[in-house]
């Protein structure tokens, strides 16, 4: 067992159900401020001056290291570095090793600012949100990676901050091909203080909100994948002792909160029909998670697996 | 001369008086500019509300049957109407 505070079982069966946690405020002030100045300074918006270039400019003299894909990520940043200290927080590194396992793999990592109109005004560009999309490519693993997303500084609504959809991390779609989806019902905006982390499924639908605000938005999004088995690497001894199935349908009252009631809650946005097949496949990602091939919750697999050859 | 305006409608099933859950406008007249993310409500509770409003539907998603061994997949929203308004705009 890690001495590392490792998700409980509702953390995970959260992350299972939705795609993402949020921990606000956790990392402190000292490396927000490390970082931003890591960062450097952006220089003011000039009329004529591409965005393009400027954001260039910035990238390149950003004291963030360019690291090719496949390393180590506990090789990736210099010690004492801002992000190094962050990654080694306890409740950050057990949240890593709780979601993508031992020993994790250094993806890549994007600096994403986001301008305020005056810069759009004077580069001579539009300024809007980014389309919804899901990172990468079409991923129909079972396996998954971890983004994290940190915001160094607070975020206001005006300022746009990263929207995302909960529970849209286990749909197989191609990167921007639903980039026609503007609002979805349940769609959050990442409206947060200083210090905050969003640890995001690699399949959940994101994209960055139209900055409304006087000043730059600034973001930092780590992936990294797993290197060994991401099974039974939170805190399994918060799971509850199996009871058998809980009642389905009819039922009386409200249920306890439970890993089952956690799985089986819908998004606001979910259809009917494939509504239930969001609840099957989080019942086959419970499954990889806890390594418990014959795990069910409100018997939908169980009754699909039935198939009378006894 | 006319501009187009396009509503698009994502329903919870096939059915046009079923509930939204998701949405887009386009607006050919360029009065408005809708992107991602710039509202938290549908328009409409239903599509049938938006042919209440005037709206006319041009496009409604097919039903298609599943493909064996891809039964569970989960992908692209469902439901899909879409739905324009004619406007007269100044040449």
């Amino acid at each position: 067992m890690s001495d590392l505070p490792l998700l409980h079982a509702h953390d995970m069966a959260t992350f299972a159900a939705r795609g993402f946690l949020r921990m606000d405020g956790v990392v402190p002030d000292a490396i927000n401020a490390q970082f931003m100045d890591e960062v450097g300074e952006i220089e003011p918006p000039e009329p004529g001056r591409k965005l393009r270039r400027t954001y260039g400019e910035l990238l390149a003299k950003a004291g963030i290291p360019e690291v090719g894909a496949g390393v180590p990520l506990a090789r990736t940043y210099a010690q004492g570095s801002a992000i190094a200290r962050m990654l080694e927080l306890p409740a950050v590194a057990g949240a890593i090793r709780s979601l993508v396992g031992e020993d994790p793999t250094f993806d890549h990592h994007f600096l994403h600012v986001t301008f305020p109109p005056a810069y759009h005004a004077a580069s001579g560009g539009e300024n809007v949100s980014q389309h919804t999309h899901q990172d990468s490519t079409i991923d129909p693993r079972q396996a998954f990676d971890l983004q994290i997303m940190y915001y160094p500084h607070a975020v206001t609504r005006p300022m746009g901050g990263t929207r995302f959809v909960p529970g849209t991390h286990l749909r197989k779609v191609s990167e921007a091909a639903l980039g026609r989806y503007q609002n979805i019902r349940g769609q959050q905006h990442m409206v947060c203080e200083a210090g905050t982390l969003l640890f995001l499924h690699s399949g959940v639908w994101h994209g960055g909100g139209v900055n409304l605000s006087d000043r730059t938005r600034t973001m930092f999004k780590i992936r990294m994948n797993p290197s060994r088995s991401q099974a039974r690497m939170f805190d399994t001894s918060t799971l509850e002792q199996p009871t058998g199935q809980r009642p389905i349908f009819y039922l009386k009252g409200a249920q306890p909160r439970t890993v089952e009631q956690i799985l089986m809650t819908p998004e606001p946005w979910f259809e009917d029909d494939t509504g239930r097949l969001e609840f099957v496949n989080r019942v086959k990602f419970w499954r990889y998670l806890t390594g418990d091939a014959t795990y069910d919750a409100d018997y939908w697999l169980t009754r699909l697996e039935n198939l009378a050859t006894a | 001369m006319q501009r187009q305006t396009v509503l698009v409608l994502y329903l919870s099933n096939s059915a046009l008086d079923s509930a939204v859950v998701g949405w887009s406008r386009y607006d050919g007249t360029g009065e408005t500019r809708h992107m991602a993310g710039d509202a938290e409500e549908p328009p409409y509770r239903t599509g049938l509300d938006a042919l209440k409003d005037g709206w006319r539907l041009f496009q409604a998603s097919q039903l298609l049957p599943h493909q064996r061994g891809a039964e569970f997949d989960v992908s692209y929203l469902k439901y899909e109407f879409w739905f324009e308004q004619l406007s007269e705009v100044s040449a």
